[in-house]
């Protein structure tokens, strides 16, 4: 029973920091709200599909969503939100028209029927149990986004040039940094984790035009009750959600799971109105 | 073509095109007469369209057919398309709409309960008649609502006999969608496997977008269940025959279904997936029948689409044709004609002979139990013949109470 226990737990922060991180990178990076994070996702899962209906490995799928996503994230940010910087609300309205457009074409041009990714990595046991092998590459991908995110951030220059204009917009101009740049690099990075989080969700949950919707929720409150640093914020919030959710969903159900998950957020607010990391001046 | 909203709205939707065109009509010697109007109203987008499209289709097929052999009493069917875009609002305007200001003298559509609840009101208050074409929960005694699908009484009563009598599967595991569909299903669930002596070890509701099962997968593998019963709804729902064929299979513990196959589930998922889940149907493609075949080929060559059509693309189909024969019997469109006529209403369909209960005006039809096969569609194991809405009838009498319009829920 530990070991179910844990597995639950281990699975459910690693659905919200897959889902959430892209978000999380936009949002604490750039205070950009992007209601189209859940058709980003929607998107990575359809270029999942392709790639593999293409006779692509599941990994190049995975790969080309990365890539591919992050592109698209780079154009959105040239052609749309690179006007609209500091204004909170007016970003929020734009990505969510952009959000009905990117349903609407996806819809027009590969059809309203749910589209499937064969999964055949069977199962492992242990102890008595049976658990999906799929989950464990699940966990693996959420790990590595954390850790490759984490060592850009800290380790390089990018990162350092990231933070230093993220923090000072104004100083890292006068000292040479090509803002838009960083802009239009951070925000095609998030889009590309939201589009890899797609395309590792795709085998579980198929591939649809409002696939967005099932997820964008989860993922806007992790972000905010994690606050503003991408990293400390996501693992923060996605670690007290995972723990709530994946034990109480176990112990009752899994409405019970999420209502109490929502309880939780709730709280939190009421305690940290900006969220767990909110008060934190420096860091990840 | 005058780009009018209702010409736009035919246009839009492809499949209505040519159902009314003039030409059509000429040929049939009918563009003279004042036409008869049929209401669709069905989502054709948003999230829970994966039910209605290929009824959208059949639906347009039928009144085709219907104009092609003469129309109804003398006069042309036209056909009036309102996509729903599975938000019930719309449903409800778009009823009222179809009655009020384009007059039409049936409403046909709705998938969800919720859709018809809204529904079946608008049908109160303007006088009109209402045909929903979709399996649900049962308990609905209303004469200005006729429901051509499958209620509890006929759909789980055989799957469950079949289930825990024959196959001896006697100890259950219920999962359901959590709205009304999902909660009233479980009941009758509950009921039937305990009245067949078996015993639901588990029963569990999940929201309509629940994409994680890991939880559930877990608790079903402690709790040991011989079958995994499933009513579970719509296109986040779809991932559980996803993840149970990956954590558990459907050779370990079984899986039966009463929704699995609506929203055509098993020409999404891969063989393996669809491999071996047992459901209770009134229409699978694979029906060994003359008039199986021959609606298919037919519907073929209607839609250019050559893909699975499924019960719910057959029930768009039934529900005009059964309507039509009511019309003929009635001599009259008028709603208030066609309900005197409603009780006896015959019609030999896809799926067998379809006969509409007066008492409950609900139908009486053939159910089939199929299993999944590797290729996307169902292997017919057993049918139960002329199976009658039992549960419906055990709340319902129309004939005592013409004026009742409430949906009963079973007690148990």
């Amino acid at each position: 029973m530990i070991v179910t226990i844990i597995y639950l737990v281990m699975y459910s922060i690693a659905l919200l920091t897959l889902i959430s991180l892209g978000l999380a990178v936009i949002f604490g990076l750039m205070k950009v709200i992007n209601l189209a994070h859940g058709e980003f996702i929607m998107l990575g899962a359809y270029v999942c599909v392709l790639c593999t209906d293409a006779g692509l490995p599941l990994w190049l799928a995975f790969l080309a969503a990365f890539v591919g996503v992050g592109l698209f994230g780079i154009v959105v940010e040239r052609l749309l939100i690179r006007f609209l910087y500091g204004r909170i609300i007016d970003t929020l309205l734009a990505t969510w028209g952009l959000s009905l457009f990117m349903v609407g074409i996806i819809t027009t041009v590969f059809g309203p029927q749910a589209r499937s990714v064969p999964l055949s990595f069977g199962n492992v046991q242990m102890g008595g149990m049976s658990f999906s092998s799929y989950n464990f590459v699940l966990m693996a991908v959420a790990a590595l986004m954390i850790a490759v995110t984490w060592a850009i951030l800290r380790y390089t220059t990018f990162g350092l040039i990231v933070r230093g204009t993220m923090q000072r917009a104004d100083m890292a101009s006068a000292l040479g940094v090509n803002r838009n740049m960083v802009y239009m690099t951070t925000f095609g990075y998030g889009a590309a984790l939201a589009g890899l989080a797609g395309a590792v969700l795709a085998p579980m949950t198929g591939a649809s035009p409002n696939m967005g919707q099932f997820f964008i929720s989860k993922a806007f409150v992790t972000v905010i009750v994690g606050g503003q640093l991408p990293l400390t914020g996501t693992i923060s919030a996605s670690g007290l959600f995972g723990v709530i959710d994946g034990s109480v969903s176990y112990f009752w159900s899994s409405i019970v799971g999420e209502v109490s998950t929502l309880v939780a957020a709730v709280m939190l607010l009421r305690l940290l109105p900006s969220g767990i990391t909110g008060k934190m001046r420096s860091g990840l | 073509m005058k780009l009018t909203r209702r010409n736009f709205i035919r246009t839009a939707s492809g499949a209505l095109a040519f159902v009314s065109s003039t030409a059509a009509l000429t040929r049939a010697g009918l563009a003279q007469a004042e036409p008869i109007r049929i209401a669709s109203i069905l989502d054709a987008t948003g999230g829970l369209n994966s039910y209605s499209l290929k009824q959208i289709k059949s639906t347009a097929m039928a009144v085709e057919e219907l104009n092609q052999s003469g129309g109804l009493l003398g006069r042309p069917i036209e056909l009036v398309f309102y996509d729903s875009q599975s938000n019930n609002q719309l449903n409800s305007q778009y009823a009222t709409q179809a009655l009020v200001k384009d007059k039409v003298h049936v409403v046909m559509g709705g998938i969800t309960s919720s859709s018809r609840e809204v529904m079946r009101p608008v049908m109160q208050k303007f006088r009109g008649l209402y045909f929903y074409n979709s399996v649900y929960e049962g308990g609905v005694c209303d004469r200005r609502h006729v429901c051509t699908g499958l209620v509890p009484g006929q759909q789980v009563a055989p799957l469950v006999e079949y289930i825990v009598k024959e196959k001896g599967l006697k100890r259950g595991y219920i999962l359901a969608a959590d709205y009304n569909y999902g909660q009233i299903i479980a009941k009758w669930m509950q009921k039937f496997i305990r009245a067949n002596g078996g015993e639901d070890v588990g029963i569990e509701f999940f929201p309509l977008d629940a994409t994680n099962f890991a939880p559930v997968l877990s608790r079903i593998q402690e709790t040991k269940p011989d079958v995994v019963w499933s009513a579970l709804v719509g296109d986040a729902q779809m991932g559980f025959y996803r993840q149970y064929e990956a954590t558990i299979g459907k050779k370990t513990i079984p899986l039966a279904s009463t929704t699995y196959g609506l929203g055509r589930e098993n020409a999404t998922l891969s063989a393996d997936e669809n491999d071996g889940v047992v459901i209770s149907t009134s229409f699978i493609d694979s029906l060994p029948s003359e008039a199986a075949a021959d609606f298919l080929k037919r519907f073929k060559a209607f839609s250019g689409e050559d893909d699975y059509v499924s019960e719910y693309g057959e029930y768009g189909y039934r529900g005009v044709m059964l309507w039509a024969v009511a019309v003929r019997k009635a001599g009259s469109p008028n709603p208030d004609d066609v309900i005197k006529a409603l009780g006896g209403t015959t019609f030999e369909g896809a799926g067998g002979t379809y006969t509409i209960d007066g008492q409950t005006n609900h139908t009486t039809m053939d159910v089939h139990v199929a299993v999944g096969n590797r290729t996307g569609g169902f292997d017919l194991v057993k049918s139960f013949s002329q199976q009658p809405p039992s549960d419906t009838q055990a709340v319902c009498d129309l004939n005592a109470n013409p004026d009742d319009t409430k949906q009963y829920e079973p007690e148990l």
